[in-house]
């Protein structure tokens, strides 16, 4: 294939309907990230589907917002193995989560930064940002940026997270779970580019908002995150061996898609509660697969998303439903604009210890919707509070009850239920006033109230 | 001379022609075909996995279906097959031929109104059964007890019981009328539900487990008394199924053109010539129950033009299950309730040219007929009312002595006769459903029965 080919670039058939529009069943999808404009908050991350002009152009003629260009280093490109990704498959063969041991970009500086100046002249109203990742000192940095600079691309996002072939070159992860060199190469970046700079960062650590606070003292624009999680997704059991198997042998990957969400959401969070980075614009990745993922991150902060997985399972035609499930569900709310729900369940997350240890739920089963499977029961039996009665009516029924008393409120019954809204928990009327953790007389650590 | 001598008049499927023989053939293969690897897997997932399944509670042999269900889900077609035969060494005949419409599928928690669709309990349990690949047996016989065992009949009820004493370490024969064992998976399931000589198949795999010796050729009351056998054997256990055509109790019932049912079928699952069965080409079958619906079903199947079945109450009282009825339906085959036959019709060289039916209503919970009648023509009349105990298998003095519970015999709850030592089960005893799988369930059973009653005795002595 040739890839320098750019003709089809400006090439929109006709009769397409525009799916470049910000303004989609009536609501403005539109963002202003850090600076950076896009139609709407869905951009495609740095990973294999961004290698390419031709990959990108697909993209942006599916209608993605923006597209974050598959990381650039320096010459000589990266070398790939061949075998590259594996999954971790639910029983249905649905991929619940991805794994994958590709390096950045494996074709030469010249010609991505050619594409990259190309396809942002023929996609003007698109962002189009650009991964980076050099190694660790400031003359690689000075060096790659002006470079960057020149192709007009709205902004850069540093890679510091990528986790397999480049931290043993000290890139990547190597710099990422460090907030020193995440600091120093923010300062440098922000130095040399004169555009935004945003930080991804790696969720390989164990706080991830220490790695905020250093790109935010580094003068970062903004972070994404979670880049990929270390992870070996399964093992031929006949061979002996992991996947994605290279000959006769493997190595851990970097796992993302649905399973990942979880964990990127509270990263999300706790970088948008904490009071050191409390306005540090935050692209939310992670498992983002659904308009409801996209709606969940940006609830907790994130102002733009960025999706992969989900792309690459489906193709790029996902962003259409994506859209259009966000924007019938902000019309419905009647949130005008992104801005509008960003944020809006962070004041509700906060730490355990704020929590009302006298807010009572109990389980209630409604009769008429169970289909007496047990499951409820044989959970609650065997493996918390033993409050399901197992009764049998006249006819030989069986009937599942709550024993009020006995319930704590766990939920486990509701998530084992397979009948939705067939468990619901209710809220009980206590008569007790709100009382946390921090001011409880139970709590040896009370703050006095 | 065949068992359908009485037909030999009427012409051949091929002469009807029907069907060309490539037609023919596929009429009679496979009607419910299996599940590919993947359809088993996404099935395999719609299992909930329930409490105390009702599934279970609903399968007469109580196989642990949630436990093979969630073992095929994990590609473990090996643990899943174990878990079946365990419960049910014929778990692959009960597979194709239960009445899982009215048994586990019926009970499966997944027909409420969410879903109304039951996991497809059969088709798994097939998937299983048809895929495993053990080496050599998956049950091992217990050291000998040196104890020998009759086991008369080698139907569902006597194999599963063979097998289960020679599990328990037991030497069993096995007394079989026919020239093959199976008795009605191998004889009188329509051929459809049982394709690719599985019964055959089935019961090679159940012998695998060593320990059994058959003998074939041995009948009841012909050339084999259960005197001998009491006095021979440590236990005898009877699985006599029932032999007996039930009679119309009309003139000319011995007319040609007229033969039971299972008689047909019989000859219908051992033919390697479809093409050469004799095909009536309007028939009348008398009957509600399934071997009515598999007679008519197979001779719309071979080419009859106009096949009535007729039933002298409504269709809500016909022992045939809705599934049945549909597939009757499917296949063209009229259905005629609240009549009953009232004479044959005979045509001028006395064979079988119809039937005269009086029309039935039900007044105060009594069958009465209404004075009306109607008549049929047909070339054929074959009867599905119903089997009987066949009375001469029981003819020799001990077995006279068994107490009986109207024609079959009565066993109290561990399958145990009247006789010392002697146990019964299946479709002869009283308690008993008319299902294989029912069948399976009492062999197993009785074997254990018959294993304590005579461990005990070990003990004691």
């Amino acid at each position: 294939m040739n890839t320098l080919n750019v003709t089809p670039l400006s090439f929109t058939p006709p009769g397409k309907k525009d799916r470049g529009a910000s303004v989609v069943n009536g609501v403005d999808l539109s963002v202003n990230f850090a600076g950076i404009k896009a139609p709407n908050p869905f951009w495609l991350a740095s990973a294999p589907p961004t290698d390419k002009a031709y990959n990108v152009v697909r993209a942006y003629e599916a209608g993605w917002g923006g597209v974050v260009w598959k990381t650039l280093g320096e010459e000589p490109p990266a070398v790939n193995v061949s075998s590259r990704y594996s999954a971790h498959y639910g029983k249905n063969r649905e991929v619940i989560g991805f794994n994958n041991i590709e390096l950045i970009t494996d074709r030469s500086l010249e010609i991505n930064l050619k594409e990259i100046t190309q396809v942002k002249k023929d996609w003007p109203d698109r962002a189009l940002i650009v991964s980076i990742m050099v190694p660790c000192n400031e003359e690689a940095w000075a060096y790659i940026l002006p470079l960057v600079e020149a192709t007009g691309a709205d902004g850069i996002e540093l890679n510091l997270g990528c986790p397999h072939g480049m931290p043993e070159r000290g890139m990547g992860a190597a710099v990422g779970q460090n907030p020193d060199l995440i600091e120093k190469v923010t300062y440098w970046c922000k130095k040399h580019y004169s555009k935004p700079v945003i930080v991804k960062l790696t969720p390989n650590i164990t706080d991830i908002r220490v790695g905020a606070q250093a790109a935010l003292r580094g003068g970062a624009d903004a972070v994404s995150l979670i880049n990929t999680i270390n992870s070996i997704t399964s093992i031929d059991l006949d061979n002996m061996v992991a996947k994605p198997t290279v000959g006769h042998q493997s190595t851990h990957g970097g796992y993302c898609g649905s399973a990942v969400k979880p964990i990127a959401m509270n990263m999300v969070a706790e970088i948008a509660r904490d009071p050191a980075t409390p306005t540090l614009p935050i692209s939310g990745i992670g498992g983002i697969s659904t308009w409801r993922d996209a709606a969940e991150f940006i609830a907790l902060g994130a102002g733009s998303v960025q999706v992969c997985t989900a792309a690459m399972l489906n193709g790029f035609r996902i962003v259409e439903e994506m859209k259009d499930g966000l924007s019938r569900w902000m019309a419905e709310k009647g949130y005008d604009s992104i801005e509008a729900f960003s944020r809006k369940a962070i004041p509700q997350t906060t730490d355990w210890k704020h929590l009302d240890i006298n807010f009572k739920t109990i389980a209630k089963i409604d009769q008429d919707l169970c289909i007496e499977c047990g499951r409820c029961y044989i959970a609650c039996e065997d493996t918390s509070h033993q409050s399901i009665a197992k009764l049998t009516e006249q006819d030989g029924a069986r009937r599942y009850e709550v024993i009020e008393e006995e319930c704590v409120g766990c939920n486990l019954c509701q998530i084992t239920c397979p009948v939705e809204n067939c468990i619901t928990m209710v809220p009980q009327e206590t008569g007790q006033p709100f009382l946390a953790w921090d001011n409880d007389p139970r709590n040896p650590f009370r703050v006095a109230s | 001379m065949t068992v359908t001598h009485s037909l030999n008049h009427l012409p051949s499927a091929k002469e009807v022609g029907t069907y060309d023989p490539p037609t023919l053939a596929n009429n009679f293969s496979d009607l419910h075909p299996p599940l590919t690897h993947r359809q088993a897997m996404i099935e395999s997932q719609r299992c909930l996995y329930c409490y105390d399944a009702p599934c279970v509670e609903a399968c007469p042999s109580e196989i642990d279906i949630p436990s093979f269900i969630r073992q095929i889900s994990e590609d473990n077609i090996n643990g899943a097959a174990e878990t079946i035969l365990e419960a049910n060494i014929l778990g692959g005949s009960c597979a194709r031929v239960c009445p899982t419409e009215i048994l586990c599928e019926r009970s499966c928690v997944r027909n409420h109104d969410a879903e109304c669709q039951p996991v497809l309990i059969g088709l798994l349990q097939r998937h299983a059964t048809d895929n495993m690949q053990f080496e050599g047996h998956p049950f091992k016989r217990a050291a000998s007890t040196g104890r020998h065992i009759a086991v008369v009949g080698a139907g569902p009820a006597g194999l599963s019981c063979a097998h289960r004493l020679a599990m328990l370490g037991h030497q069993v024969t096995l007394f079989e009328a026919e020239q093959k064992p199976g008795g009605l998976n191998e004889y009188g399931i329509a051929r459809y539900k049982m394709t690719d000589d599985f019964a055959c198949k089935e019961v090679e795999f159940l012998l695998e487990i060593g320990g059994i010796d058959i003998q074939y050729g041995k009948r009841l009351g012909d050339n084999l008394e259960l005197a001998t056998l009491h006095q021979q054997y440590d236990s005898v256990f009877l699985g006599l199924g029932l032999g007996a055509s039930r009679a119309l109790g009309l003139t000319g019932e011995d007319a040609p053109g007229l033969m039971p049912a299972v008689d047909y079928i019989k000859t219908l699952r051992q033919t390697d010539d479809l093409g050469s069965l004799t095909v009536a080409k309007r028939c009348i079958v008398i009957g509600a129950g399934n071997t009515a619906i598999d007679m008519a079903t197979q001779m719309a199947r071979l080419g009859a033009i106009e096949v009535t079945l007729v039933y002298r109450r409504g269709v809500e009282a016909m022992s045939a299950t809705d599934h049945e009825q549909k597939i009757a339906k499917a296949n063209g085959v009229r259905m005629i309730t609240w009549a009953q036959p009232d004479d044959i019709l005979l045509d001028s060289q006395g064979r079988v040219a119809g039937m005269r039916f009086a029309k039935t209503h039900e007044q105060a919970g009594q069958l009465t007929a209404t004075g009306e009648t109607f008549e049929i023509a047909a070339d054929a009349i074959f009867k599905a009312i119903g089997q009987g105990f066949d009375s001469a298998s029981l003819s020799d003095a001990t077995a006279a002595e068994l107490a009986r519970d109207g024609e079959r015999i009565h066993v109290n709850e561990m399958l145990q006769t009247s006789l010392p030592n002697v146990y019964a089960g299946g479709d002869c005893i009283k308690p008993g459903q008319d299902l294989t799988v029912q069948a399976v369930q009492h062999g197993k059973l009785a074997a254990h029965a018959i294993h304590q009653a005579l461990t005990a005795k070990q003990e004691a002595a």
